[in-house]
């Protein structure tokens, strides 16, 4: 049977209708939100692309299950953090230094180094490179992305 | 949308074909993808029939009634930033800004067949297909506006998309002059392209189209593509790579809410259902029984198992003078063995893939290399006439050579057919992606050199073991398992490339055995071959120089008769502030080891010339290998966006550490068992070095590839660093902790 479950994304309470409440939270995300920031990449919690915020703190979406969370928990996807119109500064530096190649693990890098920064907000490029050390990239980005989250940071 | 009213607004060219309207559908176009209906889903009505002519430059090009261009290229964007540096390219020749040109790539029913996306061409083979028809386009508009305007072609001149007399006065937008029409025109291979000193673009870092959307979740990805109607599969790959399937009780999974469908043919298992979760449990939950089948070598015998595979041919690369005679002549003799292991692409994002049959015709959207022949592959497998079949690029995740998208895509052509046509996403999961993309074959190098008493190479011999096959269409695995048409060649790419030497040795016999097959299905993956072979030759041409006594750059420069390769290496001493002295390094104290390793390359010995310096820390307990800098000098020629080739450049020096120190294929007898990032590490970003980049900009040259080459010395530099660091020479990829120790214990 279909069960509603009450959801808090990007500033907006929605519901989504499930076969199973123990969906994990990406596919509410992408399938019955519409939403691209989250993206699949193993199902198993390893690479970070499908990361989000809750209340905050960045989340593997893909091992979330919808169960799980609580209606008044607040979830954060990369569309919620800005736009290209009005980027969030940790997107705008991605911009800048054009931290980019396929860009797939990209929503993860942003949501991980946002979620950092709003913890830490002068982080030490150690402490960059901890908070992003399981986030994986294939292209080989990994250089521009420190730059990105240095200069949002203003440390660069 | 291609509709039939857009279609049928649009003119006969002289040529009688029908194209499709630009003024309306350029912009729809170039959203292929970006809205959930699927704009560029063909219509009922007339098929599109734009020119995909390689020699058209309607194949090219078409610039609406209201001057906006959309530039239709074969090559496609893999995450390198092409798009942007092809636009470059077109906006350059046609004196437009950039933001005038939409994009649309890699769709068989309209841009032309421009080959697949790879081999480090898409600028050097493609980008100057474009720049002749753009300049022809160019050629044309002037010739019309001197004509209307009364004035000859010469004392006119274009500005943003505007011919005006050069004294100044009113013009005729490029709207005015052809819009919404053909060029019907043949692109002239002859014509003058511009002067390289007065380019405005082309040599600028204009930034990436792309990047604003896929930083803030905008961009729509083949992963992301939906259609109306649309129902959700998943595959169910045997457990082993040759099982059959005995049995299977659909019964397991009837009961998953959502589920549509199980779809069985051959060995060929998919599901389908309502939701992609439902879809995901009913491949996880679904009882199917296959044989058993144990057929692969032990891993830890892989290369007892290369060297007994039969030879079907030799390829000689290169011959030069009698090395028999002269190997005997040398004052000192050497010889090695070395091996790379197996690699999978590992696509971040798993391969994906949608299909739909309507009125008789397939189309399927994807995010393969080389859209074009996929459409010939699925054809095949579906006996279907190719006209029937149209493939459509969408951006995927990084795609570094021939991975699972062109499966997934068949996949969902057999999965959409089981569904009437009714159209079907497949997305791997995965364990689909590691365990079933074409692998980067085992190669196996023996190499034999001789020093003359002045420590010059005299002789040098090498033999490479490695796959027969070429280039080519990798077999559809979904065909394979169906037992449907499909190739059975193997493809393993162009992997004799750069087996033979960039340097002047007068006796040289260089040769590869071409195998029978090998364990997995193989494929090119970024820098196929030439990254292997370079490791090799620079790997060893390191002993010679450490066994002659001399500084291992010095003595690249002592071989090298290339005039740019010795500008490139002495600019790479610059770079890399080397310190010119004999490897390895003599103070061998201390728990921690620094040493420093220079390659060469001139890739595929007719194009890019790259240089790189690694320097690393060796933990002598741990056997752990850090890179700390890496400094690359590259040349391509003629740069169109410096800082996209910066963006490659750093891009292959991060994934060929990953590959060197870290990735390597596991398996059992039935199976590889790296089947995700837990069994399969890659590069994290505590192990990411400095990267210093000196990047030659020759504007009056061709412009050569960048996508691949610097790959080709990464391997290298780091045994020759580690060799400096240690005096322990490493000739195993990857350089695994348990490797780097067995290898200094062995080495005292």
């Amino acid at each position: 049977m279909p069960t509603t479950v009450p959801l808090n994304v990007n500033g907006r309470a929605t519901t989504v209708e499930v076969d199973d409440p123990d969906m994990p939270l990406l596919y509410a995300l992408r399938e019955n939100l519409g939403l691209h920031g989250p993206r699949f990449g193993c199902g198993l919690g390893q690479c970070g692309t499908c990361t989000v915020h809750i209340n905050g703190e960045a989340a593997r979406s893909c091992i979330t299950p919808l169960s799980s969370l609580s209606p008044d928990q607040r979830v954060v996807t990369l569309e919620g953090l800005g736009s290209p119109e009005n980027p969030h500064r940790v997107q705008q530096a991605f911009i800048d230094e054009q931290a980019v190649q396929c860009g797939y693990c990209i929503n993860g890098m942003i949501m991980q180094a946002a979620a950092l920064l709003a913890r830490t907000p002068k982080p030490s490029e150690a402490e960059i490179r901890d908070a992003l050390a399981s986030n994986i990239c294939r292209c080989g980005t990994h250089a521009r992305i420190l730059r990105a989250v240095k200069r949002a940071s203003g440390t660069a | 949308m291609i509709t039939a009213t857009a279609t049928r607004r649009s003119f006969l060219g002289t040529g009688g074909s029908l194209v499709i309207g630009f003024a309306l559908s350029g912009r729809a176009l170039a959203q292929q993808g970006a809205a959930p209906a699927g704009p560029s889903r063909p219509a009922g009505g007339p098929a599109v029939t734009k020119s995909v002519a390689l020699d058209d430059v309607d194949g090219f090009l078409a610039i609406g009634a209201d001057g906006k261009v959309t530039l239709f290229s074969g090559k496609v964007d893999l995450g390198t930033g092409v798009r942007t540096a092809l636009t470059q390219m077109a906006a350059e020749e046609l004196d437009v800004p950039v933001e005038r040109i939409t994009f649309v790539q890699g769709d068989t029913a309209l841009t032309p067949d421009q080959g697949p996306t790879y081999g480090s061409l898409s600028i050097q083979v493609g980008g100057i297909q474009i720049r002749q028809a753009a300049a022809t386009a160019r050629k044309q508009l002037l010739e019309t506006a001197a004509q209307r305007l009364g004035v000859p072609a010469a004392e006119l001149v274009v500005e943003d998309g505007t011919v005006r007399r050069r004294s100044g006065g009113p013009g005729l937008g490029y709207g005015e002059l052809i819009g919404d029409r053909n060029f019907s025109l043949k692109v002239d291979k002859d014509v003058t392209t511009k002067d390289p000193a007065s380019f405005r673009v082309v040599g600028q870092s204009v930034p990436r189209l792309d990047i604003p959307e896929k930083t803030t979740g905008r961009f729509t990805y083949m992963h992301d593509f939906r259609v109306d109607g649309m129902l959700h599969g998943r595959v169910v790959r045997p457990p082993a790579l040759q099982a059959q399937l005995r049995e299977v009780d659909e019964s397991s999974v009837r009961n998953i809410p959502g589920f549509v469908k199980l779809v069985r043919e051959g060995n060929f298992l998919g599901v389908i259902a309502r939701t992609e979760w439902g879809a995901i449990r009913a491949a996880q939950e679904l009882k199917a029984t296959w044989s058993d089948w144990q057929g692969l070598p032990e891993q830890s015998k892989l290369w007892e198992h290369v060297r007994a595979t039969k030879v079907t041919k030799d390829d000689v690369t290169s011959n030069v003078g009698n090395t028999k005679d002269a190997m005997g002549g040398g004052a000192k003799r050497l010889s090695a063995t070395y091996d790379f292991a197996i690699h999978t692409h590992g696509s971040l994002g798993p391969s994906c893939a949608v299909a739909e049959i309507r009125d008789g015709k397939l189309t399927c959207w994807s995010a393969s290399q080389m859209t074009h022949n996929l459409r010939k592959q699925i054809a095949a497998m579906m006996r279907m006439p190719e006209e029937q079949v149209r493939c459509i690029y969408l951006e995927g995740s990084g795609c570094y050579g021939r991975n699972g998208h062109e499966d997934a895509a068949g996949d969902a052509a057999l999965l959409t057919r089981a569904m009437d046509g009714r159209p079907v996403r497949v997305q791997w999961a995965r364990q689909d992606e590691h365990g079933w993309d074409p692998k980067g074959p085992p190669t196996l190098i023996d190499l034999r050199a001789a020093l003359d008493a002045q420590g010059n190479i005299i002789a040098w011999e090498s033999e490479f073991f490695i796959p027969q096959g070429a280039a080519g269409n990798v077999a559809l695995v979904p065909a394979e398992l169906a037992g449907l048409p499909h190739e059975e060649s193997m493809a393993p790419g162009n992997i004799i490339q750069n087996s033979a030497l960039p340097y002047a040795v007068p006796n040289i016999n260089t040769v590869c055995h071409r195998l029978e097959n090998t364990l997995f299905k193989p494929s090119w993956i970024r820098t196929p071959g030439r990254m292997q072979n370079t490791y090799a030759n620079e790997s060893f041409l390191d002993e010679l120089a450490a066994a002659a006594g001399v500084d291992p750059l010095d003595f690249r420069l002592r071989h090298l008769k290339d005039e740019r390769g010795v500008e490139l290496l002495r600019r790479l001493a610059v770079l890399s502030r080397w310190e010119s002295r004999p490897s390895p390094q003599r103070n061998t104290t201390g728990n921690v080891a620094k040493g420093r390793g220079v390659s060469y390359v001139k890739y595929e010995l007719n194009r890019t010339y790259v240089g790189a310096v690694a320097e690393v820390e060796v933990n002598r307990d741990s056997g752990e290998i850090r890179v700390t800098r890496f400094s690359v000098v590259h040349d391509c020629g003629q740069v169109i966006n410096p800082d996209g080739v910066r963006n490659q450049v750093e891009g292959n020096v991060l994934h060929t550490i990953s590959r060197t120190l870290k990735e390597e294929l596991t398996w059992d007898r039935s199976m590889v068992t790296s089947l995700d990032w837990g069994t399969y590490p890659v590069i994290t970003f505590p192990e990411v070095p400095v990267i210093d980049i000196d990047l030659l900009d020759r504007p009056g040259e061709k412009p050569w590839g960048a996508g691949e080459p610097s790959a080709a010395v990464i391997p290298s530099a780091i045994s020759n660093a580690v060799f400096d660091a240690t005096g322990v020479r490493l000739r195993s990829v990857p350089f695994t902790p348990p490797r780097v120790k067995a290898a200094m214990q062995q080495a005292t």
